[in-house]
């Protein structure tokens, strides 16, 4: 952190340039290279947009946006409209963060600052392993053994003790958003812990020391020193975790019940922009039918970037222009 | 170390004996194929469609390779509605489908397109009660019990139809397919038959708007089969072929005549016999008279253009003649219902009419 190893670190690259703009053809060839591949995927969103918004013209054309209100979904009668799919959507990834986020977070924190070292590596390893699942294989899993489960053991239980809510009254069928839900968080707990681990490991120890120089608890050091100091990161983490959870297709089709529905109980069954189109695109031999299902895939990538926007803007305004790790 | 050194060298040689056995066996299977003056390479004829066709085809494409040595077979079962639209851009050599295609459909397509139904099979109602019992329904509880009218299992309309049977005070949980899907075609064409209520709001299609709030859509087949096994006093429709496999109870039907059958191959056979087919084979066999006709059924057909080219379409046609008259008696085999004669022959003679 010296001045002197400062100079030598802003000395480098100097060096290099002004042996690359002599000799190294290969070096000019190598950054344009790489301008071009990152330039790629500029142009890849593009071309998907665009795809998107050609095959949905039919659509587009009849509804406008009349299709982001509308609450019907009516093949046989060719109406459409996504309301209840941009709900299902919202709602199931917000049921995943509630679950997910807390137990992630808090998860991070002890593998950083409270696990004995023995255990935080093999911790680390069955972490990995749930991220590798895929999601169809959990899907399984949820179809066949956990929603049958919640539906003998826990959700009756959650009617008993909280059913004067209207969110948890009306008929349990089992699959609903509810279950969504749940396999959602199960799949986004890895990637929101193993980020936030990374995030909370860049703190640096000095912060600690110091808090704990001043006299503060092992609570106060975690509060103050670490989890302020990376909470734009943590931030971070949750937002990849939620474009996850947005996007997630086969196993919420397996566990939400696949009904076009805006209900106010997390029992009733409802329909995520995704599993929608994976449900209904193989069948759909009329043309205002196929285009109205690009068109939901328009509103799913629609969804996604104002929803990563937002996100960024909460950041700003709530984080502040924070310390950011280093590295 | 001696047993494993052993072992290594048994398997080894397995493996070499393997891989030479199939290399002589491949020119060995070919050379009665290309013994006369047939063209060295089989000619590939590609089709998609239908998933329900999907079993009954890979059989038959496997009998037939000994009937036809110079033909091959490359089927993709990617849905009805896509089968439609690869047959009309003219990507495949034929399509196949659970719902006959529209007017509109056909309008739009380069040539005259003929329907040949292959195969009929019979939508099972399963359910999932204590202790299993054997149910008699009509198609007026099904459809309201899809519109969430009817929501108790002891319901007087229910029980009605099943004294002797105790039927417990909870409520059914009514799953549907949640993809499009012919299942649903003929499930909803039934019910639109049946009852006024349903062909007034719900109508018929490979995807409907189900009535909101009302149970939950399962994905494919073996998702509505899973899905009533899994949660008690659930019930659903599927392919008999799942009902059978996945043993999951099903219902007696009542039918046009006011006898209770159940879904099989000959009572589905029953109804093909006795519903009203017209000369271009696009027909509805839901409800057919006739007292051993199970009422829930539906064919489906192969799709190809009147006019093919050379080759491609002789064998094309040859298949097409073996699938309607030989490859029949494979069927039932498959919980399919088998073409009665009549409608054998008449769809010769409309098989005749292709030219190539």
């Amino acid at each position: 952190m010296s001045a002197a190893e400062a100079s030598v670190a802003g000395a480098n690259p100097g060096v290099n340039r002004a042996v690359s703009d002599v000799s190294r053809f290969g070096d000019r060839a190598f950054e344009w290279l790489t301008l071009l591949m990152a330039f790629s995927i500029f142009l890849l969103i593009a071309l998907i947009g665009f795809e998107l918004f050609r095959g949905a013209t039919p659509a587009l054309h009849k509804f406008g946006w009349h299709f982001l209100a509308g609450r019907e979904w009516d093949p046989v009668n060719d109406v459409f409209g996504a309301l209840p799919f941009i709900f299902g959507t919202l709602v199931s990834s917000a049921i995943a963060l509630l679950i997910a986020v807390p137990l992630s977070i808090a998860t991070a924190i002890f593998l950083t600052e409270l696990a004995p070292v023995w255990l935080r590596q093999p911790l680390v390893i069955f972490i990995e392993l749930l991220a590798a699942i895929p999601s169809v294989i959990l899907g399984f899993w949820g179809f066949y053994v956990m929603v049958p489960w919640l539906h003998l053991h826990v959700y009756p239980m959650l009617r008993s003790a909280l059913g004067f809510l209207p969110i948890f009254q009306g008929p349990d069928n089992g699959p609903c958003i509810l279950s969504a839900g749940i396999i959602l968080a199960i799949m986004i707990i890895p990637i929101i812990t193993s980020v936030s681990r990374e995030i909370l490991r860049s703190v640096p120890g000095l912060q600690r020391e110091a808090a704990y120089a001043l006299g503060a608890t092992r609570w106060e050091v975690t509060r103050i020193a670490v989890l302020s100091y990376a909470k734009r990161g943590l931030f971070g983490a949750v937002i990849l975790g939620l474009g996850r959870a947005l996007g997630e297709t086969m196993a919420v089709t397996m566990l939400i019940g696949n009904a076009p529905y805006i209900g106010s109980s997390v029992f009733a069954a409802g329909q995520t922009l995704a599993s929608v189109i994976a449900n209904e695109f193989t069948e759909a031999t009329d043309n205002l039918y196929s285009s109205a299902l690009f068109e939901i895939g328009l509103v799913l990538l629609g969804v996604t970037l104002v929803v990563n926007a937002l996100a960024r803007l909460m950041l700003i305004t709530f984080a502040g222009p924070s310390v950011k790790p280093q590295h | 170390m001696k047993t494993n050194k052993l072992v290594t060298t048994v398997i080894s040689g397995l493996v070499v004996g393997v891989f030479a056995a199939s290399c002589s066996k491949n020119p060995a299977g070919n050379s009665p194929a290309s013994g006369g003056n047939a063209p060295s390479s089989p000619i590939l004829i590609n089709g998609a469609g239908s998933t329900f066709d999907y079993p009954a085809f890979t059989k038959w494409f496997e009998v037939y390779a000994e009937v036809d040595t110079n033909v091959q077979f490359n089927y993709q079962s990617i849905g009805s509605g896509a089968g439609q639209k690869q047959l009309l851009n003219q990507t495949v050599d034929f399509g196949a489908s659970d719902a006959p295609m529209s007017d509109e459909s056909m309008a739009g397509a380069p040539s005259k397109i003929l329907h040949l139904p292959v195969v009929a099979g019979g939508v099972a109602i399963i359910y999932n009660l204590p202790g299993n019992p054997k149910l008699k329904l009509d198609g007026d509880i099904l459809a309201e019990i899809y519109l969430g009218k009817i929501t108790k299992w002891n319901d007087p309309k229910i029980a009605a139809l099943n004294s002797g049977v105790t039927l417990p005070d909870s409520g059914i949980i009514p799953v549907h397919r949640s993809d499009g899907s012919g299942t649903t075609f003929i499930f909803t064409a039934y019910l639109s038959v049946i009852n006024d209520a349903w062909a007034n709001s719900v109508k018929k299609g490979t995807a409907v708007k189900w009535p909101d709030g009302v149970g939950i859509g399962a994905k494919g087949s073996e998702g509505v089969a899973g899905q009533v096994r899994q949660i008690s006093g659930s019930m659903g429709y599927a392919e008999l072929a799942y009902a059978d496999q996945n043993k999951i109870p099903y219902a007696d039907m009542k039918n046009a005549a006011g006898q209770f059958v159940s879904p099989a191959p000959d009572s589905v056979s029953a109804a093909l016999g006795t519903a009203t087919i017209p000369d271009d084979f696009r027909f509805s066999m839901v409800n057919a008279p006739g007292a051993k006709a199970y009422p829930i059924a539906g064919p489906s057909w192969i799709l190809i253009y009147q006019k093919q080219n050379g080759d491609r379409g002789k064998h094309l046609v040859g298949f097409l003649k073996w699938a309607i008259t030989d490859g029949q008696k494979i069927s039932p085999i498959l919980d399919y219902a088998p073409l009665p004669d009549a409608l054998q022959q008449r769809e010769l003679k409309l098989v005749d009419s292709v030219t190539y």
